[in-house]
């Protein structure tokens, strides 16, 4: 086995779990924290701000005639700003869905995550956002199920994409 | 154009989970078998592109700064070029600007990723490459865009799972003749199938490892290439393209992007019929789908007819288009940027027909490799003649 | 002969302390259309490659590109990013077009340090993390090292240094973009807070918000946009060793092997008297000091005395950041360089304001990255 005629020796020492273990190589541990307080902008803001009143609000490009979400006060195709706001419905269509059976930091999760691109009804066909769903059994979910937005209660929004709580299946429309 | 651009040495070193070298030592490992393997020092290179993926994963801020010495840069004109994923084969683009410019006449291109220092796992980094306010607060891993676009793709051209395990079967079978290689094994698309569930529908089979490593070739004008080997390899051909950044709202079933980068890279090549005249690929293949995908972006295949050829052998290495043949990221491993050079660097070997048992059956004359990052967005493309 | 690559169109946006209206990518787009539709061109059409200037940690995004393309016309366009200052992306844009992959490239850099809550962990989590990083004090220590070995070895005033302070932050009163500008005068820069001894608060440059964009073209491609075309002649880049126990801390290495480069490329032999003006890295005081001694505008060792003397000020031989520069108007961290060639570029043009001076020709420009890198490049401009 060769990786080309002309080498014949590979670099490289490798590490196995047990010599981490066994201290058998010195190394550093260091927690790094860099922390940040983004400024979400004139497009986002106020998307959460509807978010919090139990809404989603998208913007049109008049030139393209796109209704964009998530929104933003430029349109990427036409390179000009967007020209109005435009209340979206809290349905939509599975574009695509997952079962996650790892959380972020890739460890096992007791319950998947089901998530899914939402293409949502009232935007431009295509556009979708990331979301979780809820209230179904994996083995259901389908690639073109009719879904619905789940908020959380009045109370409870704060301006965030969580307070929808997840989307659920709507049945056959 | 003003000069053409040859690659004259390339070098890499094992990739692993975890290994002993600090990524400047990683650097330096490649970076040294790459001039050995040109012929060349230190003093004789002009200038250095390096390329690493994102900085959470060795653990440091301005890791291009860190990584300088190592990769043979002090007191030279260096450049980090980044873009994500896509940095393994954009690193030898950025040096190919450098040489084709007439700014430089050679060029040394290192790309490498340390992903072992990130504790618990290195997969965390990749929460941060989210929407921070849209998305991130979700929960995300990177698992799950893979796991959308797969869906999503196997659901417009009614793809089986078992149709895209046969990828992982090859290429971690091809990997097996690759010294340096962290995963060849001798599978079956059976243990794909049965190998646990990640993010359905991708299971662990179907996922490459985090690995650490790196990879080094160096690039030179066609004058000084021929004063040093009669074999050069030439890079005649680059293109990379950027799709927007809010993928939820793009067709998740086809790599657009990856179709301008190919098409940027022919044009320049002169290429006009990719299936016909590329003879071999090292397709990027962090999952099993994404080679098929990409397959289809590069021309290489039909929308939604990859999979077939797969299945038939077409892309075996004794196949009319052997794809991966060094085993790609699925079984070599993928130190991010680093696995993109090692594509970079396979081609290289094939094209000279240095590559052992990994050599190709068919009289490869004209290569290709790609790299795919960000959010599901970049394509980077080289096109590479003997 | 000397490299010609035309500067067909600037735009900004920003230059605040704080831009909380405003998300990263809108201030991008802002600086865009300003860029473009002072090059008259439409990204969408005639556009060939976007480049990038930016960090991670300073964006809180791995992998920040991706946020890049939709605010600068360049989806499905070729875009990518250097992690430099942006004077290397000028670098990459001139080789781009040199090449032939493109005849008009955009370069953007940015600073939206206003969202970042801790900026001096992030500088400090630059250090090595073996040798370096366990000291847990101000990352402007290693400017302090510097500066004492630089004062040392030149036998340079102390107070020459807090002069550099006085001036850019007395230029920059004149400049609408001069977020740091005051009267002051030596003793209070003197008397202001250590930062790291001997550098005082006062000699150090404190970070805005800003976005900067800039269209490249060929000579050919040049002509048919815009009419106030400034010319990139030479431009050079570099880095000295990573480590920083390795460096001569009394010099600015990378800046002499960058400007190396720069004049050769654009056949400067005498660069004392060749320019007009020079917008050169003053991140701190004695940068400024130590950049004109590596640029050659001033001879090694009386940076200081040319300072003190009246030779930088505006209405001196060599007007040296009449901008105000980093201490004046502010530090945009990755996009410096950018704001550095922003200003000069506007004084060649004859669009500088109360600013301008007179005849402008021919300019020089020098950025370094900052703590902890001993990375920088030069570019010399003319029109």
């Amino acid at each position: 086995m060769i990786l080309s005629q002309k080498i014949t020796s590979y670099p490289g020492h490798e590490i196995t779990p047990e010599d981490v273990k066994a201290g058998k190589y010195l190394d550093l541990v260091y927690k790094f924290e860099p922390k940040y307080s983004w400024a979400a902008g004139v497009a986002i803001s106020r998307f959460l701000a509807e978010l919090k009143e139990g809404r989603i609000i998208a913007r049109k490009c008049m030139n393209c005639e796109r209704i964009l979400v998530p929104p933003r006060m430029y349109c990427e195709q036409c390179f000009r700003p967007t020209d109005e706001w435009v209340e979206i419905k809290d349905t939509g269509t599975i574009n695509t869905y997952s079962i996650s059976h790892v959380g972020t930091d890739a460890r096992r999760l007791k319950t998947p995550i089901l998530v899914a691109v939402v293409d949502l009804d009232g935007a431009t066909p295509g556009m979708g956002i990331l979301h979780n769903l809820g209230e179904v059994e994996p083995s259901k979910i389908k690639v073109g199920m009719k879904v619905k937005a789940v908020w959380k209660s009045s109370s409870e929004r704060q301006g965030a994409i969580t307070d929808i709580r997840y989307f659920r299946p709507i049945g056959e429309e | 154009m003003k000069n053409r651009v040859a690659i004259v040495g390339a070098g890499m070193t094992l990739f692993r989970r975890r290994m002993l070298e600090s990524p400047k030592e990683l650097s330096f490992e490649a970076t040294r078998m790459a001039l050995d393997s040109a012929g060349l020092e230190l003093k004789d290179i002009q200038s250095v592109v390096s390329g690493s993926a994102p900085d959470a994963f060795d653990g440091m801020h301005m890791k291009g700064e860190y990584l300088l010495d190592g990769m043979g840069g002090i007191g030279k004109p260096n450049q980090r070029v980044y873009v994500g994923g896509g940095t393994g084969v954009f690193t030898p683009i950025g040096g190919f600007w450098n040489v084709a410019s007439g700014m430089y006449d050679t060029c040394l291109c290192v790309a490498e990723e340390k992903m072992s220092p990130l504790h618990p796992h290195p997969q965390y980094a990749f929460w941060s490459i989210f929407d921070q306010i849209l998305e991130r607060p979700l929960g995300t891993t990177l698992l799950w865009i893979f796991s959308l676009e797969m869906r999503r793709y196997m659901h417009k051209y009614g793809i089986k799972e078992e149709e895209i395990a046969s990828v992982a079967v090859k290429n971690k079978g091809n990997a097996v003749d690759h010294p340096c290689a962290q995963l060849g094994a001798k599978i079956t698309v059976d243990d794909v199938m049965n190998s646990e569930p990640i993010c359905w529908p991708v299971k662990r089979l179907d996922v490459s490892p985090p690995s650490d490593g790196a990879a080094a070739v160096v690039l030179a004008t066609e004058k000084v290439a021929k004063k040093l080997t009669d074999q050069p390899v030439w890079l005649d051909g680059v293109g990379w393209t950027l799709d927007s950044t809010h993928w939820t709202n793009r067709d998740l079933a086809y790599p657009e992007y990856v179709e301008k980068a190919a098409w940027m890279a022919y044009k320049m090549a002169g290429i006009k019929k990719p299936r016909k005249e590329i003879d071999i690929a090292e397709v990027y293949d962090p999952f099993d789908y994404k080679e098929l995908h990409h397959m289809e972006g590069l021309q290489l295949a039909g929308k939604g007819e990859a999979a077939k050829m797969a299945v038939d052998g077409v892309t075996q290495r004794d196949g009319d288009l052997p794809v991966c043949p060094s085993g790609g990221l699925l079984g070599v491993g993928n130190p991010i940027a680093a696995a993109g050079m090692m594509k970079i660097c396979e081609v290289f070997w094939q094209l000279r027909g240095e590559a052992g048992k990994r050599q190709v059956k068919k009289d490869a004359r004209t290569g290709l490799a790609q790299a795919w990052g960000d959010l599901m967005q970049v394509g980077t493309v080289a096109v590479m003649r003997s | 002969m000397p490299l010609r690559i035309g500067i067909v169109g600037v735009g900004y946006s920003g230059f605040d302390s704080m831009t909380p209206g405003l998300s990263t990518r809108e201030l991008m787009f802002e600086a865009a259309t300003r860029a473009y539709e002072d090059a008259g061109v439409d990204p969408r059409k005639d556009v060939q490659s976007f480049v990038c200037c930016t960090e991670d940690f300073w964006e809180g995004i791995s992998i920040t590109d991706e946020y890049m393309p939709d605010q600068l016309g360049a989806v499905l366009k070729p875009l990518c990013t250097i992690s430099s200052d942006g004077i290397v992306g000028l670098a990459t844009a001139c080789m781009h077009i040199m090449s032939g992959i493109a005849d008009v490239v955009v370069v953007e850099s940015h600073s939206k340090i206003s969202d970042v809550v801790n900026p001096d962990e992030i500088s400090s989590f630059a250090l090595d993390p073996i040798y370096d990083h366990h000291v847990s004090a101000d990352p402007r220590f290693v400017a302090g090292l510097e500066m004492a070995r630089y004062l040392k070895e030149t036998a340079t005033k102390r107070e020459y240094c807090a002069q550099v302070a006085v001036k850019n932050k007395k230029n920059a009163l004149l400049n609408p973009r001069g977020v740091h500008g005051a009267n002051l005068d030596k003793k209070a820069v003197l008397n202001s807070k250590v930062a790291s001894s001997p550098l005082t608060e006062l000699e150090s440059s404190k970070t805005i918000d800003g976005g900067i964009v800039f269209v490249l073209a060929s000579a050919q491609k040049a002509k048919k946009l815009g009419n106030h075309t400034v010319w990139i002649n030479g431009i050079g880049w570099s880095s000295d060793t990573p480590w920083l126990e390795d460096r001569d801390m009394a010099r600015a290495v990378y800046a002499e092997q960058s400007a190396a480069r720069a004049y050769k490329m654009a056949g400067v032999r005498n660069p004392a008297t060749y320019f007009d003006l020079a917008e050169v890295d003053d991140t701190y005081s004695y940068k400024e000091l130590q950049s004109l001694e590596a640029l050659k505008l001033a001879t090694k060792g009386k940076a200081g005395k040319m300072v003190e003397s009246g030779t930088f000020d505006r209405d001196g031989r060599l007007p040296v950041n009449a901008s105000g520069g980093s201490l004046g108007v502010g530090h945009l961290l990755e996009a410096t360089g950018l704001h550095r060639v922003l200003e000069a570029v506007l004084q060649l043009r004859g669009q500088a304001g109360r600013l301008q001076i007179q005849r402008a020709k021919k300019a020089v420009v020098q950025s370094w990255r900052g703590i902890p890198t001993a990375t920088g490049a030069v570019a010399v401009l003319g029109n």
